[in-house]
């Protein structure tokens, strides 16, 4: 205590009214902050360990319980604000790197609130979704530059291999490991159920998957954890994992504790060893080398699935994404800044990379600048929040999204940002069977499958509004959007006019 | 206030089309009768033609129809392109001082023959390189405008009513076997020449009424390959669409059709012949981003022939009728009566059906 001292930054209040010492609060929290006095008959709680992750709001009977910011604050200072002076002592009390989880929760501008979409009016008609058909079936893959035709002039019919999905939606790479057993089945079954894909991240995919294959997506992280042959084969494309947005530049690290039982197994790796991930594949020192580990992938799996190449936003993600349509690679997905993770240094999550909106409006006008768009569909992710975020990122030029925090939101997380403690509360971000099975799969993918159906159907009114009924034409349709309260510099890069022009 | 180019003008319109089977040829006086009866469709911000089979005696040369701003442009212009073409004949196209009509520019045609060396040296084909160069001048030559490049075809078209138009130009004294035309209800006062329709390059002519919610889409796809829209219409990414899908992927018109008005998913799913169902999965897959959405119908002019197309839920008016050797097209049925009174046959076609005629082969 004493100079270590740091004031908890929540404060559980209980109202003793309400409270009937049921210890609801007490089992369900996994950071025991409640505990019963028996002496004195009544809960109390030690705040110092509360993460306010709302379990226990959530599940108190009597509505008792709740969670506010603490306003014991120390003087302020626009400089030297609360939060900066509180991460000085950490980092005095213990020596060590700051750790924190899920994506940067700075101010920085968030751009899909700065963007606006259009409505047909007089001149074109809108078209209602109820009574016309809507189409929001996409194709992810290399589409090639010239048709074919045999000697009698018939068409040649044959393409690359190619992503099907009913939406432009997919639920990002999260490991298995990182996440539960139970979050992966629910992914994976609402993956099936949408005709849409999930992704294993770089933990291995568990025995028990292997049946949902053909809407999996399969991670070579540069840890290489869990690939082998069946693993590869099982799935409906491979994704080479080059970096995450979130912690662009460095690798991960999965702690021994995390590593037991099915995910060492799954891993391949012994169990309570410490899965440590290379900030570089350390077969890849350059673009070359890129290409030569997807024709490897290829070859693995003859030339039967896509390979995604994930990146980071970062500053010249153009030039990057440009040698990267040119290594073979069928797909690029590229992860902003404001994307989540397990665990992250903090200084990394909140200060390196750059907003999504840019790096894809950047890459998009790159390729097409090329001449090289067709060689690759862009998949954006980091963050993805809404419908109308997938909307805007398609105008802007995406083929697809990815989402994962919007994921595990609809699974229960409450954006504690702790995941890193391996304490999830609510059965996601933990391994501890005590608080896996908190989460239900059935009642998990059938939040997911609501989740992505409820954003289809805003989709579509969208879509309608302007007066498309198909999706591709949506694709890059820049003309769709207008900017609120942009630069003229940040107008440019986003290639999009202001509102009222 | 910005003109046509600088922004995206969205405009209604009336097209009208007719051709005749046998080849037969037809002076431009029925084809401007047909605008008179949808006269309330245009707003005399714009009306065009275009003609086919006109200039039989120079056939084998591009007719580029040019404007110039001044005197001083045309000149400069000239020495642009002899140094690319041997220029056959150039002349003032013939015009007549109505009052509905002012302001016009310096209107002038010449027939080219690119020059093999030049061809050689830059390992284009002829087609290639007209539209390139056409191209190059509409984008880089500061008032100067090709509005028509093909072979024995040209197009006409002025700020005006459509009707104006038609005898500004003298069309009567034209004989085609096929004839388009546009009346245009643009949203706006761009008062610019250029931005009347049919838009055209090469052989290609387009008249287009609708306006196209795919359009940025379509724009930024179709400027990966050279193309340069530089007009911000419809009608000018679409024809720059068949082009990159007749001449450069040696797509035919049918096949060109089910790209740019492509069958729902479901409609695919359900077609029953193998082979049929594999091509438009195939077309489809290939060129998402030449899906045209939104309204619009066409009447798509090429050497030989027309295509007539409506977009995929017809949310636009289009009828065809016929009489003898001569099939109509138009927005309006009325369209049709003015040219042939006993028009038969006379139908909507269905959304996303194209309906191609071709004049007989030989016939000219
Ligand atoms: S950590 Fe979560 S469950 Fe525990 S007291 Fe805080 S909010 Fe409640
Ligand atoms: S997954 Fe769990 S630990 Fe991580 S932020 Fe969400 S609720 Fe908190």
């Amino acid at each position: 205590m004493g100079v270590e001292f740091i004031y908890p930054e929540f404060e559980v209040i209980r109202n003793d009214n309400r409270c009937i010492a049921c210890r609801v609060c007490e089992r369900q929290c996994a950071n025991e902050v409640h505990f019963f006095n028996a002496e004195r008959g009544v809960m109390m709680s030690d705040e110092t360990k509360c993460v306010n992750c709302q379990r226990c709001v959530s599940l108190c009977p009597t509505r008792a319980l709740k969670i506010v910011k603490s306003d014991c604050k120390l003087r302020e200072n626009a400089n030297w604000q609360d939060d900066t002076i509180k991460e000085i002592y950490k980092q005095a009390n213990s020596g060590a790197v700051l750790l924190s989880s899920m994506g940067n929760p700075k101010p920085f501008p968030v751009y899909w609130d700065k963007i606006l979409i259009n409505a047909s009016q007089v001149t074109n008609p809108s078209i209602d979704p109820l009574r016309e058909p809507m189409e929001t079936r996409v194709f992810l893959g290399k589409k090639p530059d010239k048709v074919k035709r045999d000697a009698n002039g018939k068409l040649l019919c044959e393409l690359p291999p190619q992503l099907e999905l009913s939406l432009p939606v997919m639920f990002s790479a999260m490991s298995y490991g990182s996440i539960s057993y139970n979050a992966h089945e629910s992914l994976a079954r609402a993956a099936t159920e949408l005709g849409i894909y999930y992704n294993t991240g770089e933990g291995g995919l568990h025995e028990d998957f292997y049946c949902y294959g053909k809407n999996t997506i399969v991670q070579v992280a540069s840890g290489r954890f869990g690939v082998h042959k069946e693993y590869l084969e099982a799935s409906a494309a491979v994704e080479i994992k080059m970096g995450q947005g979130a912690k662009p530049g460095i690798g991960g690290h999965l702690p021994g504790a995390k590593i037991v039982g099915d995910v060492s197994r799954t891993r391949m790796i012994p169990e309570g060893s410490d899965a440590i991930s290379p900030a570089p594949h350390h077969d890849i020192y350059s673009i070359e080398d890129l290409r030569q580990l997807v024709f490897s992938l290829k070859e693995a799996t003859e030339y039967k699935k896509p390979i995604i190449v994930k990146v980071a936003a970062v500053h010249n993600i153009a030039a990057i994404a440009s040698g990267i349509a040119r290594s073979g690679a069928d797909i690029i997905a590229i992860d902003g800044f404001r994307g989540g993770t397990g665990a992250a240094p903090t200084r990394i999550r909140d200060n390196v990379g750059i907003p999504i909106e840019l790096a894809l409006a950047a890459v998009d006008q790159r390729l097409r600048d090329e001449g090289i768009r067709n060689n690759v569909s862009l998949v954006v992710g980091g963050s993805i929040r809404s419908a109308s975020d997938v909307v805007k990122a398609i105008a802007l030029g995406a083929d697809a999204c990815y989402i994962a925090t919007a994921a595990v939101l609809a699974l229960g997380c409450h954006l504690c940002r702790t995941c890193q403690s391996g304490k999830c509360n609510w059965g996601i971000a933990t391994q501890r069977p005590d608080l896996v099975k908190r989460l239900n799969p059935d009642i998990g993918s059938e939040r997911l499958v609501n989740l992505v159906k409820a954003w289809q159907h805003e989709i579509k009114e969208l879509m309608g509004g302007m007066g498309i009924n198909s999706i591709e034409a949506l694709r890059g349709n820049r003309l769709m959007l207008r900017g609120i309260g942009l630069t003229e510099k940040e107008l440019e890069i986003l290639g999009i006019l202001h509102a009222g022009e | 206030m910005k003109v046509e180019g600088q922004i995206r003008i969205p405009s209604g319109c009336a097209i009208a089309a007719v051709i005749s089977k046998e080849g037969k040829k037809m002076s431009g006086e029925k084809i401007i009768d047909s605008m008179k009866p949808m006269h309330d469709r245009s707003n005399g911000l714009g009306g065009g033609f275009a003609g086919y089979g006109i200039y039989p005696e120079y056939k084998d040369f591009y007719a580029l129809h040019m404007f110039f701003d001044q005197r001083a442009t045309r000149k400069n212009c000239e020495v642009f392109l002899k140094e690319r073409f041997e220029i056959v004949k150039s002349e003032i196209i013939p015009t007549r001082k109505i009052p509905s009509i002012t302001d016009e520019p310096i209107i002038w045609r010449y027939f080219v023959s690119p020059l093999k060396s030049v061809l050689a040296s830059m390992q284009l084909d002829e087609k290639e390189f007209v539209a390139r160069t056409v191209m190059q001048i509409n984008t880089e030559m500061h008032g100067a405008y090709v509005f028509s490049s093909g072979k024995n075809m040209g197009t006409f078209k002025a700020v005006g009513f459509p009707e104006d138009v038609g005898v500004f130009y003298k069309l009567e004294e034209y004989q085609g076997y096929s004839w388009t035309a546009h009346g245009r209800y643009p949203t706006n006062t761009p008062g610019w020449w250029g931005g009347a329709h049919p838009f055209t390059l090469l052989d290609w002519s387009i008249v287009h009424n609708g306006e196209i919610s795919s359009y940025d889409a379509n724009r930024r796809f179709i400027e990966m390959f050279g193309y340069k829209c530089t007009l911000q219409t419809d009608t000018e990414v679409i024809t720059y669409i068949m082009d990159y899908l007749i001449r450069r992927q040696g797509l035919t018109l049918g096949e060109a059709a089910s790209v740019i008005a492509a069958p729902f998913w479901s409609t695919i799913e359900d077609k029953t012949n193998r082979e049929d169902k594999e091509k438009h999965m195939y077309l489809r897959t290939l060129f998402p981003s030449l899906l045209i959405t939104g309204p619009f119908s066409i009447v798509f002019g090429f050497d030989g022939g027309l295509m007539a197309l409506n977009d995929r839920l017809k949310l636009r008016s289009m009828v065809v009728g016929e009489k003898d050797d001569k099939v109509f097209i138009a927005s309006e049925e009325a369209a049709i009566r003015t040219m042939e009174p006993d028009a038969e046959n006379i139908w909507a076609p269905a959304g996303g059906e194209p309906v191609v005629v071709r004049v007989k082969d030989g016939a000219f």
